[in-house]
């Protein structure tokens, strides 16, 4: 048992306690119900990437003629790689940039301006605030694809459709971030640490960036993950904004290419799949090491405040 | 302004700083809001009142169509069109039919296997919890990719296997199986996301809890039931609040499914038919009603669940 509790320091004691006294045996009949259960779904949720794995070793031929969830005796991962990174003059390589642009800086500018927003609407009294807590709960409520028709409208009135800004910009409001990090700030920054603070004679802004964020850090690398990954995986307002193909994210241009598979350009599927492992490389990685943090913050969303 | 500052009470009784920190206090909040305020205001309020603005014009072209189109004030003429199109009422019942099995699956999915993660019974828990989660690192629009290629009958191993079998092959992309082959992705992306929500929700729960309900002989599944559920009541409202706005606005799987099934049209959905109808027909005015009626839909559905579960659980 010391393998798991090690996993999850915040239940270790608890874990403990209550595996000495009711599970005795090691292998309960519930327990190897639960085990088979979850072992089950376990295959559900891998066999795409397995899928995806030995596909991405294939050429065209070998896709479509041979089993998909076993590999071929042609091994073609290296030359599928190579032509993903150089059709096109390399366009591919240009999305995953797009990509990385729009989803870090978005969520690095967002996070810092939900997390101030978030600790104004949760520290001060003031007038309005209500109604702009109300706002951002609601905002939460509709859609963000109803708002990328008429944005679309809007950005081509200033002629800032189908440039970096029109993905970039909408992209930085979360309103979640800001209910998240309201809910966080009101709990975990204590009115006693500020008012100290102030007494120093410290400004409210360095009141701000030196105590309140410390205090904060759990909850904005929560929100900058889910911001991170919203902006990455988002396909419909980048879909709607931009026409060059030189500014598209991952999602559209591979959408783009499964549009024009078929016929001579059969090709083209074993670049999807390849392209497709290649840019769940970095997301799979970013959630293996942060899964740990983020599990702190993520409890503060659920607590209404 | 009527600023309120607790640390006023307990400053000494001076008679300059006082007013001083008043006024540069009752500046900041508003300060810190801005940047957002600011942003949030130009790509959420101002979309919306535009959106309901394009909505009540109309583009038309005389006789036989040629020569420029005018934009005409149309009232609310749009939105009667909306509630008589019978496109509309299709593509909404339809992801309400979906909404209906797949949030409940998925979210039950969710909620057993984290509580199954919390329990005693399971080891190896940060492999599957890992195993669970990792679909999340997948977009949207690539897993319906991904899924489709597993449902296309020319490249599904998944078909492959059944027909090698002498079982037939299946046809996940017929008219009566489409709509739960999306549900199937949908449920394969999101089920991992909402089982970490409630698991640090479950994680969060302190132990004097357990420890009580021990001793007054309560465990196993009935700890699950009465004190565990009850417990992270709130973060299953929160997913349930999340899948509720995801599905009214499905969107990439339909489309991605279209180029492989016949039996995914325009309007399959009411957020695709929005995006034709302005894409595809250029028509942006009926689009923009579209759109507010489906923001008002979505609104309605998630606010009105949100005040039944807080009045019936006290969430």
């Amino acid at each position: 048992m010391s393998q798991q509790t090690a996993t999850v320091p915040v239940a270790t004691t608890r874990e403990a306690v209550t595996t000495r006294q009711r599970r005795p045996s090691p292998f309960s009949l519930e327990q190897v119900g639960a085990m088979t259960f979850l072992l089950v779904f376990v295959i559900y949720f891998l066999v795409p990437f397995f899928w995806l794995i030995v596909s991405s070793t294939k050429n065209a031929g070998d896709l479509f003629g041979t089993f998909g969830l076993w590999f071929s005796p042609n091994f073609n991962l290296w030359s599928n790689l190579q032509q993903l990174f150089t059709y096109n003059s390399g366009i591919y390589v240009r999305w995953l940039l797009n990509t990385l642009i729009y989803a870090g800086v978005g969520a690095l500018l967002g996070t810092l301006l939900a997390a101030m927003a978030g600790y104004a609407l949760a520290k001060y009294v003031f007038r309005g605030r209500d109604l702009i807590f109300s706002a951002v709960l609601g905002a939460i409520l509709v859609p963000s694809t109803a708002l990328a028709l008429p944005l679309y409208l809007l950005m081509s009135k200033v002629g800032l459709t189908n440039t970096y800004w029109a993905v970039l910009l909408p992209s930085i409001v979360s309103p979640f971030g800001v209910y998240l990090s309201r809910i966080y700030a009101g709990a975990s920054v204590p009115d006693e640490l500020l008012e100290a603070a102030r007494i120093d004679g410290a400004g409210e802004f360095r009141t701000f960036a030196t105590v309140a964020m410390r205090l904060m850090v759990p909850a904005l690398v929560t929100i900058l993950l889910f911001q991170f990954v919203a902006i990455w995986n988002n396909y419909f307002l980048p879909l709607v904004m931009l026409s060059d193909q030189k500014l598209f994210p991952i999602t559209v241009g591979l959408q783009t290419w499964n549009v024009t598979t078929g016929g001579a350009n059969k090709f083209l599927y074993t670049l999807i799949i390849a392209g497709a492992l290649v840019s769940s490389i970095p997301l799979l990685f970013g959630c293996i090491i942060l899964q740990r943090f983020w599990r702190g913050g993520l409890g503060a969303g659920s607590v209404k405040g | 302004m009527d600023v309120k500052i607790t640390s006023l009470d307990h400053a000494p009784p001076r008679t300059q700083r006082p007013s001083r920190t008043l006024r540069r206090v009752s500046f900041a909040p508003y300060l810190f809001i801005l940047p957002f305020g600011v942003l949030f205001l130009l790509f959420f309020i101002v979309p919306i009142i535009y959106a309901i603005y394009q909505s009540l014009f109309r583009s038309e072209r005389n006789g036989l169509g040629l020569g420029a189109a005018t934009v005409n004030f149309n009232g609310l003429g749009n939105y009667v069109d909306v509630f008589h199109d019978p496109n509309f009422y299709a593509g909404v019942g339809r992801v309400l039919l979906y909404g209906i099995v797949q949030v409940p699956v998925m979210l039950g999915l969710s909620l057993l296997f984290a509580l199954l993660l919390d329990s005693t019974v399971v080891r190896f828990k940060a492999f599957f919890r890992l195993a669970f989660f990792v679909p999340y690192a997948i977009p949207g629009i690539i897993a319906a990719l991904l899924w489709g290629y597993l449902y296309d009958p020319s490249l599904s191993p998944i078909v492959k296997g059944f027909s090698s079998l002498g079982l037939g092959s299946p046809d996940f992309l017929g008219p009566q199986t489409v709509l739960w082959a999306i549900a199937n992705i949908a449920t394969w992306t999101w089920t991992g996301y909402n089982m970490l929500i409630i698991f640090a929700a479950l994680q969060a729960i302190p132990g004097e809890i357990y420890e009580s309900a021990r001793i007054d002989g309560c465990s196993g599944w009935r700890v699950a039931w009465h004190i565990k559920i009850p417990l992270v009541a709130p973060a299953l409202v929160l997913t349930c609040i999340f899948s509720i706005v995801g599905t009214l606005q499905l969107f990439a799987e339909p489309q991605v499914l279209s180029a492989i099934s016949n039996n995914i049209n325009s309007s399959y959905t009411p957020n695709f038919y929005a995006y034709y109808t302005a894409f595809g027909n250029n028509n942006y005015y009926y689009a923009a009603a579209l759109s507010v009626v489906l923001a008002l839909v979505t609104f309605v559905f998630s606010f009105g669940f949100l005040r039944v579960t807080q009045r019936q659980a006290g969430v």
